[in-house]
């Protein structure tokens, strides 16, 4: 593996607002965040309104000022750079919105004009790469249209044309398609997976919306009051959270596990044990496990559960009744812990 | 009726003088209004160049000087009239005076206007590199042009609504003459010939304003 700078790195970042009221204690929108971010990374962030995400991603291109901490793009901190020396940097961060910010005056072709104009490209070269950025979001025929002749999704597309009109290396998408509906939600993030794919633009994605982070990124980091409480590949997050929130969040999108009320049905509805077994594929094998258990004549039956897949690898929880002899159980149950997670409701 | 007819050259006069003075007082004031309104959105707090010192001294500013009523406004700034124009009386005098006046008005009405353009836009520009300077002329101005020319076109009927008051202090216009040959003539004819006129004014702008509004929001 060879060592190589992160594209964006966040060393002990924290932004925090004075007071607005006098005696109020200072607000603390990011407290200590530390993150690093690859390049050819998606990566996503995910938290609760309110948990400084917003905040968070203002920081990486300065829309927002950081009041602690270090702030590396490609190994330099911007953290402290005066404003006319970010505006270069800025170019090589594009950015869309949850309102897409389109300027309505504007027409789409000049609208995704707009970054190269900023950046004193030459007339011929803007209009070819206009060209090119709206063939690449499928809006070549809507150049001469005015935004507000346009649906979510195709305003949503052309802020990602504009966004990527300079050709930078890093997108940050702030909540990009929580105002769209789920069909266009879900064309929105293909085009997002192909930007990362086909001009290997680094993304970061804000979201409260656990499925965004299931279908684009690679890796996720949960906020939770301006701190980051957990990160790590999105499949070893998704499959074995860590923290509550992490969980609460996992649940909305993985189904098998359980509520307590849906526990407490099936604890009326069965008279045997009850036990959930974690399932991953690559460390667990579901033969071995229903081989364990059967082995001894005990009973079994599935009575809640779902098998999940986050980047072509299942997971999943399965819940079952156990009936038979409890010490036999205990030693079949013994057995199967060597091999997966148990946890058994009593 | 006769009285009327042997008037008809000093209406037609008076006609051209209105439009002088309105005129001049619209792109004076106008412009003045929109320098110190783009002074009061780009100081606010939270804004581009926010700074709360200018912002405070430009707001007590407009809101000192634009509750005034004009007619006292004019006779309080005579001595500044007097020091800028060289004389507090006469058509030029009148201009500066209404100038002045519309553009602390001007100010707020250009600043409620850009106040309307979503801030998430200007944060879009912000974040492709855009500085201050260019925020104003690609992002500000044109986002707000349509409100913005509606707000031009009120304040035209203001600026007529004032300059009629110029016959007060020796200033020419529609006003002066209604005063002069109707008013003081007892010539009611003479008086509503003036006010055709002014609503006939007012209404071929009001139709251009809005027509050129609904151009620049395309509706």
């Amino acid at each position: 593996m060879t060592v190589s700078t992160p594209l964006v790195e966040l060393r002990n970042v924290s932004k925090v607002y004075p007071a607005t009221v006098k005696g109020a204690p200072d607000v603390t929108a990011i407290d200590d965040v530390s993150i690093s971010i690859d390049a050819g990374d998606v990566y996503g962030i995910i938290g609760y309104s309110g948990a400084g995400k917003s905040t968070l991603v203002r920081l990486v291109n300065v829309l927002e000022r950081s009041t602690a901490g270090q702030i590396l793009i490609d190994g330099r901190d911007v953290a402290q750079l005066p404003e006319r020396e970010l505006r270069p940097v800025r170019l090589g961060i594009g950015m869309i919105f949850q309102q897409f910010n389109l300027l309505n005056s504007r027409t789409v072709a000049r609208n995704v004009a707009y970054p190269l104009e900023v950046a004193g490209r030459e007339k011929a070269e803007r209009t070819k790469r206009v060209a090119e950025m709206l063939d690449f979001v499928g809006l070549a025929d809507k150049a001469g249209a005015y935004p507000d002749q346009l649906s979510g999704g195709q305003k949503q597309r052309v802020g990602i044309a504009r966004a990527l009109a300079s050709s930078p290396a890093l997108l940050l998408a702030d909540e990009a398609t929580s105002a769209l509906d789920p069909e266009t939600t879900h064309e929105v993030l293909e085009l997002l997976k192909r930007v990362n794919r086909e001009f290997g633009v680094t993304i970061i994605v804000i979201t409260h919306e656990m499925d965004v982070i299931q279908t684009l990124a690679t890796k996720v980091a949960v906020m939770d009051q301006g701190r980051i409480i957990e990160r790590g590949d999105v499949f070893d997050v998704f499959s074995n959270p860590q923290q509550a929130a992490s969980a609460r969040f996992v649940s909305t999108v993985v189904k098998g596990l359980p509520s307590k009320p849906e526990l407490e049905v099936l604890r009326a509805r069965h008279t045997g044990r009850i036990v959930t077994l974690a399932f991953r594929s690559d460390t667990v094998d579901q033969t071995q496990v229903f081989g364990e258990l059967s082995r001894d004549g005990i009973a079994f039956q599935v009575v809640y559960g779902g098998i999940n897949e986050i980047q072509g690898r299942p997971f999943g929880h399965l819940t079952l009744a156990l009936t038979g002899d409890d010490t036999t159980i205990d030693a079949a149950l013994d057995r199967v812990r060597a091999l997966t997670t148990v946890t058994e409701v009593r | 009726m006769d009285g009327l007819i042997d008037l008809l050259p000093q209406l037609w006069v008076a006609a051209w003088e209105t439009l002088y003075i309105v005129g001049l007082t619209l792109l004076l004031g106008g412009f003045g209004g929109l320098l110190v309104g783009l002074g009061l959105y780009l100081t606010r707090a939270g804004s581009i160049l926010s700074n709360r010192a200018v912002f405070g001294v430009l707001n007590v500013l407009v809101n000192t000087i634009r509750p005034i009523p004009f007619i006292i406004f004019l006779a309080a700034v005579q001595p500044l009239t007097r020091a800028v124009v060289g004389t507090g009386i006469g058509n030029n005098a009148m201009i500066f005076t209404i100038a002045l006046a519309a553009m602390f008005a001007m100010a707020r009405i250009v600043e409620q206007n850009l106040l309307t353009v979503t801030p998430g836009v200007i944060e879009a520009a912000r974040s492709v590199g855009a500085g201050p300077v260019r925020i104003i002329f690609t992002v500000l101005l044109p986002e707000a042009l349509g409100p913005l020319i509606l707000g031009y076109t009120f304040i035209f009927v203001a600026l007529v609504d004032m300059s009629a008051v110029a016959g007060y202090v020796g200033g020419g216009g529609l006003g002066a003459f209604a005063l002069l040959y109707g008013w003081r003539q007892f010539d009611p004819v003479v008086t509503w010939a003036a006010v055709l006129l002014i609503v006939i004014f007012v209404q071929v702008v009001q139709f251009l304003g809005n027509r050129l509004a609904r151009k620049a929001l395309r509706r």
